[in-house]
């Protein structure tokens, strides 16, 4: 079953065009990476179908609603998650206040929220951290919080915006363990990555950006010997 | 599973469930030293201070709301104190609505014009947000000092009919017991804002929002809330003032001063808690009350001179205000004794 689906999106700033004519589909429970070199328009693409920034033209929805053009808090409720290249943890917050300020979206019950955020907490492995200020906690943990953060909302596809990125071997592992456990719970991951090591094996499906246009898609196995992926990551000859 | 338990045990004993015995008890007495102060302080002048931190601190709370727990940095705030005042007077000497309902008219109408002025400033981040409220409470002051049936520059004078029923009184404790209620119900409101989720959303917007956005947070409708909520306690302070002093004009209640001593009194005191604008404005008060004695008359604008030390001294050194100071202090003495304990093998 279709759960995003991008059709013909292009994103324009001013003469720069960061996306052009992108079409994709996201099956539920399915793991897609999209990658690609530096400035190929991953971000963009992101910021497109959560809402922080309208497409030029094209449509995006979700589980067959349109997207393109609500706002990001609109796109929440609608059931997209993200999270951001830095963090951006509320840094006056604990880690339980941080998760808590995603998890009382629809409730509005506080206890609840309280309740919720330790499952979450459990699942990034930071329920030990509940109290700790979210400003002292490691760049790796800030991001397993904003992870926990974002799933706080309940939403039905996660948009991660390079979340093993700077982090070491160990850490890159503890991550794609935090991927596969979201996955079982049935939400979808749309994960932008350079860590290649890290999102090859887990991904279902693998979208190929390279100077805003959709190159290559497909099963991991079959990208990483594309040669028009491989030449654009490595030059040609 | 036992481990998480175990987890939520400890967060519970240390952590946010409420305050400690000890926190709590501190609280009670304090209360009831400031709820009998008129019986032990007869002196009108002392009685007078404290009604003076009262309705400092009242006014730093409600900037808090704003300023402090959603970041909004209005400079304008005097705005709303201003119209309060002259809503509740005009209803009251020109129209002859009972005090009561005048000044609750006066904190709705405030609030509403609120939400028209956050409807446009909302659209400005960060600075520029600060200067267009200065902006819009400057214009509201001109608008007063021109408008004829507002009294102008010449201002208003309220009867001196005495009573609860009107709200005005000859001797001071029933404006002390006013002063102290208003504050004690600004207090309380921002209690329960800060264990809703409103509080949640206020800080979270704060610090970062456009992650409080992909967490479902509207923006501009919750610093519209934060606003008017602000607005609304603020204009009851003017009222307040208004009854106590019995004559407003523009310079007394739409002063621009006034808006920087409502954020400085919190920020002072520690932005974005409870108790910080009611510490800040007793140290504020202070000041200001024992510039006037020592210096008198010659010695106008000693106060200000102060003030902008403290501003710089507050910048510099405790950018968390006196509440956070004493947090970290705290924080510091556990982590050490913790230390300690530890290297015993304990």
């Amino acid at each position: 079953m279709t759960l995003l689906h991008v059709e013909k999106v292009s994103k324009h700033f001013g003469g720069i065009c960061a996306n052009e004519d992108i079409s994709f589909d996201m099956d539920a429970g399915q793991i897609v990476g999209l990658i690609g070199p530096n400035g190929a328009g991953k971000t963009t693409m992101f910021n497109c179908i959560a809402g922080y920034s309208r497409p030029t033209s094209g449509k995006i929805s979700l589980n067959g609603i349109e997207v393109s053009g609500l706002r990001p808090d609109q796109c929440a409720r609608v059931g997209i998650g993200r999270t951001f290249q830095v963090a951006r943890t509320f840094h006056s917050m604990s880690a339980m206040e941080n998760v808590m300020v995603g998890a009382v979206l629809g409730s509005r019950n506080v206890s609840a929220a309280r309740e919720f955020g330790w499952q979450l907490l459990e699942l990034v492995s930071l329920a030990k951290f509940a109290d700790k200020p979210a400003a002292s906690m490691t760049i790796s943990e800030q991001r397993r919080l904003a992870v926990a953060r974002s799933l706080a909302i309940k939403p039905r596809l996660l948009l991660m915006d390079e979340v093993m990125a700077g982090l070491n071997p160990s850490e890159v592992k503890e991550m794609v363990d935090t991927v596969k456990k979201i996955r079982n719970q049935g939400i979808s991951c749309l994960i932008v990555e350079h860590v290649l090591e890290g999102i090859m094996p887990i991904a279902d499906k693998i979208v190929v950006l390279d100077y805003g246009k959709k190159i290559a898609e497909g099963p991991p196995h079959i990208i990483s010997n594309d040669p028009v992926v491989i030449s654009a990551y490595l030059g040609d000859e | 599973m036992n481990q998480l338990k175990e987890i939520q045990a400890v967060s519970a004993a240390y952590g946010y469930t409420g305050y400690k015995w000890s926190t709590r008890l501190a609280l009670i007495l304090l209360l009831g030293v400031v709820i009998f102060f008129p019986f032990f302080e007869k002196s009108p002048s002392h009685q007078n201070f404290i009604i003076l931190v009262l309705m400092a601190a009242q006014l730093g709370v409600a900037w808090n709301i704003i300023g402090g727990y959603a970041g909004q940095i209005s400079l304008g705030q005097v705005a709303f104190y201003g119209l309060g005042a002259y809503t509740s007077t005009l209803l009251f000497t020109k129209f002859g609505v009972n005090p009561w309902l005048a000044i609750l008219i006066g904190g709705l109408l405030a609030a509403c014009i609120s939400l028209a002025i956050g409807w446009s400033c909302f659209r400005l981040k960060g600075h520029y947000f600060a200067m267009a409220t200065i902006a819009v409470a400057e214009i509201i002051q001109i608008v007063f000092t021109n408008w004829e049936f507002a009294g102008a520059a010449v201002g208003l004078n309220l009867p001196m009919e005495g009573g609860w029923k009107f709200l005005i009184f000859t001797e001071k404790e029933p404006y002390y017991y006013l002063a102290l209620g208003l504050l004690l119900l600004t207090l309380a409101v921002n209690y329960l804002i800060e264990k809703s989720y409103l509080g949640f959303y206020f800080r979270a917007i704060k610090d970062e929002p456009d992650a409080a956005q992909s967490l479902g947070v509207n923006l501009r409708l919750y610093k519209q809330i934060a606003f008017a909520i602000s607005s609304f306690f603020t204009a009851l302070g003017g009222s307040l003032y208004a009854h106590k002093e019995l004559y407003i004009d523009p310079s007394s209640v739409l002063h621009t001063g006034l808006s920087i001593k409502m954020a400085l009194v919190s920020i002072l005191g520690g932005v974005g808690t409870l108790s910080g604008p009611v510490i800040g404005a007793a140290v504020l008060t202070l000041i200001e009350e024992s510039t006037r004695m020592l210096f008198g008359g010659s010695g106008k604008g000693t106060d200000l001179i102060i003030y902008a030390a403290l501003i710089v001294a507050i910048a510099v050194y405790y950018p968390s205000g006196v509440v956070g100071w004493v947090r970290s202090y705290l924080s510091r003495r556990t982590a050490m004794r913790q230390m300690r304990l530890e290297g015993r093998g304990a």
